[in-house]
């Protein structure tokens, strides 16, 4: 991903309604993104491009994922720990 | 780059900021027929107001009787009396108004069995003049203001408001009359820099909760319109307020809720004690937000607080049934999991009292004008919302009422707009030659700096400088060496250097300007503070304490007045709370208690 875009993403991911999403989607960009495939990358930017009040629930297990790729994604983040 | 270089878009209107003020501020513009832009630095619906859970506050008496009148009084006391009455009396009039409103819009409310609007008790708001509890919070289940964006962003599509998303503004322009002539602002996809030439322009740009450490608001909370207000020579009033919620998960800020304690948490220090018992025998820890907040200070400033650095206390819910955990207290073993590192079943979540509501802001009027230091409106120019301080919550909000004051003086500013433009029906105020100078200076200056200061850095020391010496709790001598610090920070935000210099989505250079504004609420902050000598509602000195002549360490002798303070000399002012509301007698001075 080109620096242009992948500041934009940054933006998108750390500029966001709720504190807890700043924190783990720009964590998670920082330490899992760069080893997505590209399939994993896309997903990724579709979960990031998600309404807060639509990916939180995801993210805290209070609601699935029906796609598969993106459930891994959510897996992957639902596995960062911010301290 | 130079002035004549920079393209210029005129609109009738412009409004900074699409949170739920600056949408129901364009709602009225744009339906008035007026040329409207709102610019936002994310898309609409990502604003901060999406965070809000809890419900907007109105005197519906839909599940018991309710008045606005009481709705005003308890505003009033919550606010410590700093509040001005015309403003309070203004808000809690028109908040059914705004509320039902809200509803047409499509707003999907909780409903009673008979299909009126759900109304909940919240603390603060009381019935009959403080009498006992009453059910005033409407809500959408947990997920209020994410539906008030929805409903307000799509009446706003319906009227043809036109949205400039990734754009921050990054100046006012102002003409040597002191006219608000619109803004300068940066479009991030192409990083050109484009003045916005309005006849009027509103502020509705949100908090700027990021100055602390701790804090509960997203990243995006870095107080530029406040910034941009100081840097215009606009004052900021009563910058010393902040509301601190006490749980807030220790480094990340994220929000413990209240419900935690409900449901049988109790706060530790270091010796596993159970200190709440010694400061508040009966409530224990559940006692009021500021009671509990200051306990853990306490606590924390006298060597008793926990972790490496002895910073934090702990939340123990390790003695309760993790079925009741998982079944009461949905997503909090997520959340300490993730942002504590914490399983809250087996361990205590480290927990300090972290900065959640900006009580001070850009002064108006009761209609959303701007007023300069002597109290005149500045012509052109509007703020509504968390930036502004009109001054509904005074020293201490009530929860929900912000929700209420977007909503109430995002349709006032818009109301005020669409007068002034009627009257004179003025074509627009020429641009002053220099109008971007500043703006240019500020951006030529990031562009060439060289062996300056790393951001990230100066803005920790910032944040760690106010949590330090202008936290829930302070000290004369903390906050006189927090001013000198924050001085000195101050040299270091004027000498940032950001590695990456090119045009198109530079992030890093978003954040310096970013920092340009963080540290303009900073000073406000920390200077302000130092100078009130007394303690009332957020406010609270150890060298101001509980006395008879002066209970809670209130002193409505020298200190019943709102601060100003401005940039140019760091000069403090001080104007009279207006005590006068609009129609019923003043609610005079009393002690507050609950
Ligand atoms: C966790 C949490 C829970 C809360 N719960 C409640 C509650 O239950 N009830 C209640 O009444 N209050 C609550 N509050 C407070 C309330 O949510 C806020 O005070 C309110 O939402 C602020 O709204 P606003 O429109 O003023 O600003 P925001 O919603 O913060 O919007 C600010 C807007 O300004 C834009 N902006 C900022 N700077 C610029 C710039 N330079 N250029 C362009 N655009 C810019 C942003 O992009 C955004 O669109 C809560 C706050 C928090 C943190």
């Amino acid at each position: 991903m080109d620096r242009e875009a992948l500041n934009r993403l940054r933006w998108r991911c750390t500029r966001r309604a709720m504190l807890e999403m700043d924190l783990l989607l720009g964590k998670f960009l920082d330490e899992r993104f760069p080893a997505l495939t590209p399939a994993q990358a896309e997903a990724f930017a579709v979960l990031a491009d998600m309404e807060d009040l639509e990916l939180w629930p995801l993210v805290n297990g209070t609601q699935h994922c029906q796609d598969p790729l993106q459930a891994e994604i959510v897996a992957m983040l639902r596995d960062v720990r911010v301290k | 780059m130079s002035n004549v270089n920079i393209p210029v878009r005129k609109f009738d209107a412009v409004i900074v900021g699409a949170g739920g003020a600056g949408l129901r501020a364009a709602i009225q513009l744009s339906e008035a027929g007026l040329k409207t832009a709102v610019l936002s630095k994310v898309f609409p619906t990502r604003s901060h107001t999406v965070a809000a859970q809890g419900g907007v506050s109105a005197s519906l008496g839909n599940s018991e009787q309710d008045h606005w009148h009481w709705h005003m009084y308890d505003t009033v006391k919550g606010s410590d009396w700093l509040g001005d009455q015309d403003a309070i009396e203004y808000m809690c009039r028109k908040a059914p108004e705004v509320v039902v409103e809200l509803e047409h819009f499509g707003m999907p409310f909780d409903r009673t069995d008979e299909g009126k609007i759900y109304q909940r008790p919240f603390g603060g708001h009381m019935s009959n003049f403080g009498e006992k509890p009453v059910r005033r919070a409407c809500a959408a289940a947990d997920r209020t203001g994410h539906a008030m964006l929805h409903a307000l962003y799509q009446r706003n599509v319906r009227a043809n408001t036109q949205f400039f998303v990734e754009w921050m503004a990054l100046d006012l322009i102002r003409d040597a009359e002191g006219q608000v002539l619109g803004v300068i602002a940066l479009e991030m996809e192409t990083g050109e820099i484009v003045a916005f030439h309005a006849k009027a322009t509103v502020f509705a740009t949100g908090g700027a909760g990021r100055i602390f450490h701790s804090s509960t608001n997203a990243f995006i909370n870095t107080g530029d319109g406040l910034g941009m207000a100081a840097r215009a020579g606009i004052p900021l009033e009563d910058m010393e307020f902040w509301q601190f919620h006490p749980t807030g998960v220790a480094g990340a800020g994220v929000l413990i809720t209240e419900g935690v304690r409900g449901e049988g948490g109790i706060l530790r220090n270091s010796s596993n004690e159970r200190f709440m018992e010694r400061y508040a025998p009966n409530a224990k820890d559940l006692a009021s937000r500021d009671v509990v907040s200051r306990a853990m200070v306490t606590e924390i400033n006298e060597g008793r607080g926990c972790g490496p650095n002895k910073d934090f206390v702990l939340l123990d819910i390790t003695h309760l049934d993790p079925a009741t955990i998982m079944k009461r207290l949905p997503g909090i073993r997520e959340i300490s999991i993730q942002f504590a590192g914490i399983d809250p079943i087996k361990a205590p979540i480290p927990v300090v009292p972290t900065c959640h509501y900006q009580m001070g802001g850009i002064p108006t009027n009761y209609h959303g004008e701007v007023l300069d230091a002597n109290g005149q409106v500045v012509k052109g120019f509007y703020a509504a919302g968390e930036c502004a301080c009109a001054s509904v919550h005074g020293a201490n909000r009530l929860g929900t009422n912000s929700l209420l004051d977007l909503l109430v003086f995002g349709k006032a500013s818009g109301d005020s707009v669409v007068d002034a433009l009627r009257k004179d029906a003025v074509a627009h105020k020429d641009l002053p030659a220099n109008f971007a100078d500043r703006t240019l200076a500020r951006i030529n200056r990031l562009n060439t700096q060289t062996g300056g200061a790393n951001v990230n850095d100066t803005r920790l020391a910032m944040q760690r400088t106010m949590q330090n010496h202008c936290g829930v709790f302070r000290f004369k001598d903390k906050l006189e060496e927090g001013v000198r610090k924050i001085l000195e920070i101050e040299k270091e935000v004027a000498r940032t250097e950001i590695k990456d210099k090119s045009q198109v989505w530079n992030t890093a250079r978003v954040e310096a300007l970013e920092l340009d504004n963080l540290i303009e609420v900073a000073k406000a902050t920390m200077i302000s503070a130092e100078a009130r000598k007394e303690s009332r509602g957020a406010h609270v000195r150890d060298d101001a304490p509980d006395t008879p002549e002066n209970p809670n360490g209130r002193d409505d002798k020298n200190w019943h007045k709102h601060t100003l303070w401005q940039r140019d000399g760091n000069k403090l002012s001080y104007k009279p709370v207006t005590m006068t509301p609009l129609s019923v007698e003043t609610i005079a001075l009393k002690t507050r208690s609950y």
